[in-house]
């Protein structure tokens, strides 16, 4: 192949390496009025009384509002498909504020010095309650953090609000506690994986404006155009058709841009005064008042045969969504959807669970989206299981894992199309040096290495919810316009669609130019999320390829005057088989002209029944220091299965950038609140997201199974490479001292602690 | 107040307010390469050159740069274009937000470091905080760009 | 943020006092990292950048270093290098980054005696002196014991003598602040065992330090030594460590860093 399969530079990548100004702050008007936010000191309270006034009259204010000034529809700010299963919980200012840092008033100014001004003499008087802060006490908790009457939901989510349950789950197969009667070893644990910061490097911020017949743009560093398109008229009543979004270059996203956050104020504020307005969230902002990972605390029980044969699984989640539930219900079901098909000889699992409101920042999306947490505690639990049974954790892997072909007690009958997880494993082991290393061997001078290992999985896109269409364009002067919804977070997801339809329409890819992320023109696509591009964008583009390709041909025998049997596609022409041939560019000139009266264009939907897993081995080899408990990550091996590689070095920066964000959750990450729920992590002076001396040596393999329902046979990659580190390294850490670190990030205090109990 | 600096070899003349950091200075004179990523001069995406050595423009203020030297990616275009080829044909811009400060800090450390060794090059490159790529693409791409081995 | 009414970059050291002086809300600039962060009121902002305080020079048996010098010129000038074991760019090395140590200044990490201080801990064990403008000249660590005033510092001493240290801390990830940080030194038969990062700042474990000189530094020697000093020091906690944990952590490097500057003597 010419280009899937080649690691083509991203089209965009020189441009934003050397910093050309193709960013959202980049492309604001200079005179767009400022919006700043005055943000609720209290975790839970009611606004008493809210004065404007000396604020007001500061010169180059422009408005300011409050919860009085605006709309009373609820809705979502969780970037999904509609109908959203996230609760419509939100307002854009509401009486009562929910956690420290929600929003209280919008103002906007002619610069921020001014905004930031105001904002110092707004008076407000609070009403303090008693906030829910322990995820674990809000079921039981006095405070109900959503009281009011005009919460809806889509559909049954199990959102329970007196209980402050914003979702519940439960799915069980076989009898479970009969099975567990059966098995020989049972062993259980509990898990506490904790809130992550996406941290990505460009902030949250958005600007919007009027345009020439009166519509409200906005221009938003954010992955889901159309869901905020949608969100934007809901909240601010208006037509979706008055309202159109545009996704420049994004600085990273990771799941935190899946939900909205200042478009809607910017929004408000160009209505109320007719001019632009940007808003830009430092990183202040972006720590404390957007989301996070879902913090859990997951009970996981496995039961297994004399053999390792593992035959039930239990899994019970308690899932703290924060103050606001923008992917409660989804994050939760996750956790099982995502783990539970790895091991298919069980003979009955149960997962189970709750989302609890609490008035803390909400969580949201983020990369690995429950599988993260799931992974965490299930392979955790495996690895004890291998522990207890005294047998190779990678053997009772191999035993146990779901195999091409096969299906698995919650797959409804769903085969898997491919699945190279074994050769995953078994490349893992040799590339650490499995045999050797594992469980330890003593370094002398108080130091120990150990290995440990875990698998993952996870979709591709979300079967019958998710789809994605584009559009095919062949120009007069002989080059393509492909026109997708999907949308870039640097990820290079325009190149590798540019790639796909490059390779099935035969030309360069400076001959095809990409086009997205505008609602007004890209047909539509639900955005950067589920791991969803690559397979389903992708799907649709080779599809669209076709067509075009078809209709090209059609044409082209029309003007060499044979039969669409007798011409042939390349060399950016149609011949025939006799060499007589017309250029693509002659080709073109003439259908748009009266001779051919028929520019060529095609266009294609694309949606999966199925959501075929990418897998991922995962390796960690660590040093801990026997006398002061600090771990060192000497080496991290990582197999990955995601199907065919379209781009081998993109592929290959996911993988390693996907690890990194996992060694950043195992080790040195953590979201904390002070006791009176003010976020102290909110920094990267306190949030310590890993530097290049903290990932240390990260290696990547590949090995390339073929999906048959994907593009050229590839999956996904974007999610799955998080998952495994914080269950492989905990298991290192076990290997070497024996102590289990179930709460993370592992540090050395808590190593140090828990071996003083030893 | 007026500073007067020479700016990627030109010499220029600017108000600027004695609170202003040079950062914003930069930006708001259309120099929209440098980048402000944090409020805690940690992440190195502001990176440029005062007197040829890297520092963080967030941090200091405009008024010292008076009669001093600067230097954005846009005043080494040459030599930000010959690395940045390298690190895209590494596929490890990603976002491409923290490139520009980080191509701007690999320049100053080739100007400073002779045969640096990896362990040499990450302590230099440890200030540039990146999300997306893990580092391991950028350890590539400098170490081709430098002709040091891989390994 | 903070904010200021005016700045003056006077060129004369007496000049920079007078306005110092002249209003209580009147400041030094240091490095301005963070100051950035807090939300100080400033009268006039005395920048100190036009005295020619950026200086590391060797006089009359002393180092000199200046006050403006930042903290990427004490990594790498030669001389510190050379000097006490190197352990003065190596307590400064791994603070974030190269670019942010070329903004931060020596005189401005120690005039305001930041408890997470790794230099303070590491210049404790030196012979060194701080040179105020107003206050004069004296000992490190009666400058550290003196109560808030306003004056300028000028300059360090160190004095070049053939003193060993070493320095040793543990943090959480590389570009951390550190959850202890220990430096040790021995000069003839005078050992000095200090501790920072407590967090409170760096202390000079006096009484384990003159048992650890008495003897013959044996391993059961260092180890009491190391005891000691976790004894006579205090601990406490905070976001990035326990007491009980810092505690159990200054026995082990207090420890290991006698052991070192041990190991660098034989040589």
């Amino acid at each position: 192949m010419k280009s899937v399969g080649h690691s083509i530079p991203k089209i965009d990548g020189l441009m934003i390496a050397t910093g050309k100004p193709v960013y959202t702050e980049d492309l604001a008007m200079s005179n767009a009025l400022v919006v700043k936010i005055l943000r609720s000191p209290h975790a839970f309270a009611k606004i008493i009384s809210i004065d404007i006034s000396r604020a007001e009259k500061l010169e180059g204010v422009e408005c300011i509002l409050t919860y009085k000034d605006v709309p009373k529809e609820r809705f979502t700010l969780a970037g999904q498909s509609y109908p959203e299963p996230s609760p419509y919980d939100r307002l854009i200012l509401d009486e009562i504020v929910r956690y420290v840092g929600d929003e209280v008033a919008i103002i906007a100014a002619v610069d921020e010095k001014t905004a930031l001004l105001a904002m110092k003499k707004i008076k407000v008087a609070y009403e303090v309650w008693e906030p829910v802060l322990d995820f674990e006490q809000a079921l039981a908790h006095a405070s109900v953090v959503h009281p009011e009457d005009d919460l809806h939901c889509n559909f049954d989510i199990g959102l329970q609000k007196k209980q402050n349950i914003a979702s519940s789950y439960k799915e069980e197969v076989g009898d479970l506690e009969e099975e567990f009667k059966r098995c020989s070893v049972v062993v259980e644990d509990v898990y506490y994986p904790q809130a992550q910061a996406h941290a990505m490097m460009e902030t949250y911020r958005a600007f919007t404006y009027l345009d020439h017949t009166g519509r409200l743009v906005a221009v938003s560093s954010t992955q889901v155009p159309f869901h905020i398109r949608r969100q934007l008229a809901r909240a601010l009543l208006l037509p979706a058709s008055k309202v159109r979004v545009v996704k420049p270059r994004i600085g990273g996203g990771f799941g935190g841009k899946q939900t909205g956050s200042g478009e809607v104020f910017a929004g408000i504020v160009t209505l109320k005064t007719g001019k632009p307005a940007i808003i830009i969230y430092d990183r202040k902002e972006t720590f404390t008042c957007t989301t996070s990972r879902h913090a859990m605390r997951l009970k996981v029980r496995i039961g297994a045969d004399q053999e390792g044969i593992i035959r039930a699984i239990d899994i019970q989640v308690l899932s703290d969504t924060g103050a606001y539930g923008e992917h409660a219900p989804t994050v939760l079901s996750c956790v099982g959807h995502y783990t539970l098909p790895l091991y298919n000889k069980t003979r009955a699992v149960r997962f189970t669970g709750n989302a609890v409101y609490t008035n803390k920042m909400p969580a949201g999306a983020f990369r690995g989206y429950g599988a993260t947490q799931g992974t965490f505690a299930l392979e955790s639990t495996v690895n004890k299981l291998a522990a207890e049974l005294g047998m190779d954790p990678t053997e009772v892997r191999l035993k146990n894992i779901s195999k091409e072909g096969e299906t698995f007690l919650t797959g409804q009958g769903v085969l898997l199309g491919s699945s190279s997880l074994d050769r995953c494993i078994e490349k893992g082991k040799e590339l650490i040096g499995w045999k050797d290393k594992f469980p330890c061997r003593k370094m002398g001078n108080n130091k120990v290495r150990a290995v440990g290992m875990a698998i993952t999985m996870q979709g591709s896109g979300i079967a019958n919810i998710g789809t994605a269409s584009v559009e095919l364009r062949l120009n007069d002067d002989g080059y393509f316009t492909l026109l997708a919804g999907a949308t870039d977070m640097g990820t290079g997801c325009d190149t590798i669609l540019t790639q796909m339809a490059a390779e099935i329409l035969d030309v360069p890819m400076e001959n095809i130019v990409f086009n997205a992320g505008d609602t007004d023109t890209s047909p539509y696509d639900p955005g950067s999320y589920a791991s969803s591009t690559t397979y389903v964008a992708g799907t649709a583009i080779v599809k669209a390829a076709e067509e075009l390709k078809q209709k090209i041909l059609e044409q082209g025998a029309k003007f060499l005057g044979v039969s669409t049997q007798d011409v042939e596609m390349g060399g950016l022409a149609v011949r025939t088989f006799r060499g007589e041939e017309i250029s693509l560019a002659k080709l073109a000139e003439l259908t748009v002209l009266g001779t051919g009266k028929l520019q060529l264009v095609s266009s294609a939907t694309h949606g999966s029944e199925i959501s075929p897993p990418p897998y991922v081995a995962g390796f960690a080899e660590v040093e801990v220091d026997q006398e002061t408990g600090k771990v060192e990550l000497i080496d991290y091996v990582a197999v990955v299965d995601c199907g065919t590689m379209i781009n081998p070095n993109l592929a290959r920066i996911q993988a390693e950038g996907g690890i990194a964000q996992g060694i950043g959750m195992a080790l040195y990450e953590e979201v904390n609140y002070t006791e009176l729920g003010k976020m102290a992590t909110n920094s990267f002076m306190q949030y310590k997201i890993p530097c290049r001396k903290d990932v240390g040596k990260v290696r990547i393999a590949f090995e390339e199974s073929f999906e048959p329902s994907g593009p050229f046979g590839a999956k996904s990659i974007g999610e799955v490479v998080a998952n495994t580190p914080p269950p492989a390294i905990v298991h290192a850490v076990c290997n070497a001292v024996g102590v289990r670190i179930n709460h993370l990030p592992v540090t050395p205090e808590k190593v140090f602690l828990e071996m003083q109990k030893l | 107040m007026q500073i007067t600096l020479t700016l990627n070899d030109k010499l220029v003349t600017w108000d600027v307010d004695k609170d202003e950091f040079l950062a914003d200075t930069l930006r708001s004179h259309g120099l929209l390469s440098v980048k402000k990523a944090c409020e805690t001069s940690c992440c190195g995406l502001c990176t440029v050159w005062l007197e040829g050595k890297s520092i963080l423009s967030c941090t200091v203020l405009s008024v010292r740069v008076h009669g001093k030297k600067i230097t954005t990616i846009e005043g080494v275009s040459r030599e930000a274009e010959e690395f940045a080829r390298v690190l895209t044909a590494e596929g490890s811009e990603q976002c491409g937000f923290c490139s520009p400060g980080f191509i701007m800090n690999v320049l100053a450390m080739k100007n400073e470091l002779i045969n640096p060794s990896e362990e040499e090059i990450i302590h230099y490159l440890t200030g540039n905080l990146c999300r997306c790529t893990g580092y391991m693409g950028q350890l590539r791409a400098v170490k081709t760009y430098l002709g040091v081995a891989q390994v | 943020m903070f904010s200021l009414n005016d700045l003056v970059q006077p060129e004369e050291l007496e000049t920079a006092y007078q306005i110092l002086t002249d209003k209580r809300n009147n400041t030094i600039l240091g490095g301005c990292a963070f100051l950035k962060m807090g939300s100080k009121r400033i009268g006039t902002a005395v920048d100190l950048s036009n005295l020619k305080l950026s200086y590391i020079n060797e006089t009359d048996g002393y180092i000199e270093i200046g006050s403006m010098t930042s903290l990427r010129e004490l990594e790498t000038h030669p001389l510190l290098k050379e000097s006490f074991n190197g352990v003065l760019p190596k307590s400064v090395r791994n603070i974030i980054g190269v670019q942010f140590r070329n903004c931060v200044t020596v005189g401005a990490s120690v005039y305001a005696k930041y408890g997470f201080s790794d230099l303070i801990t590491a210049l404790l064990v030196l012979d060194t002196e701080v040179e105020l403008f107003k206050g004069g000249r004296m000992p490190l660590v009666d400058f550290l014991k003196r109560p808030k005033g306003k004056d300028i510092l000028v300059k360090l001493w160190i004095k070049l003598d053939n003193c060993i240290a070493t320095y040793l801390n543990l943090k959480n990830s590389a570009s951390d602040y550190s959850v202890l940080n220990v430096a040790v030194s021995k000069l003839d038969e005078r050992w000095t065992i200090v501790v920072g990062a407590r967090p409170r700042r760096a202390a000079i474990a006096t009484n384990a330090s003159a048992a650890l000189a008495k003897g013959t530094q044996s391993a059961a020697e260092i180890e009491d030594a190391a005891q000691k000093t976790a004894e006579e020091l205090s601990f406490g906690t905070n976001m990035r460590g326990t007491a009980v944990y810092r505690k159990a952590l200054c026995k082990v490097l207090v420890k290991r860093a006698i052991m070192e500057v041990l190991r660098c003597k034989s040589h």
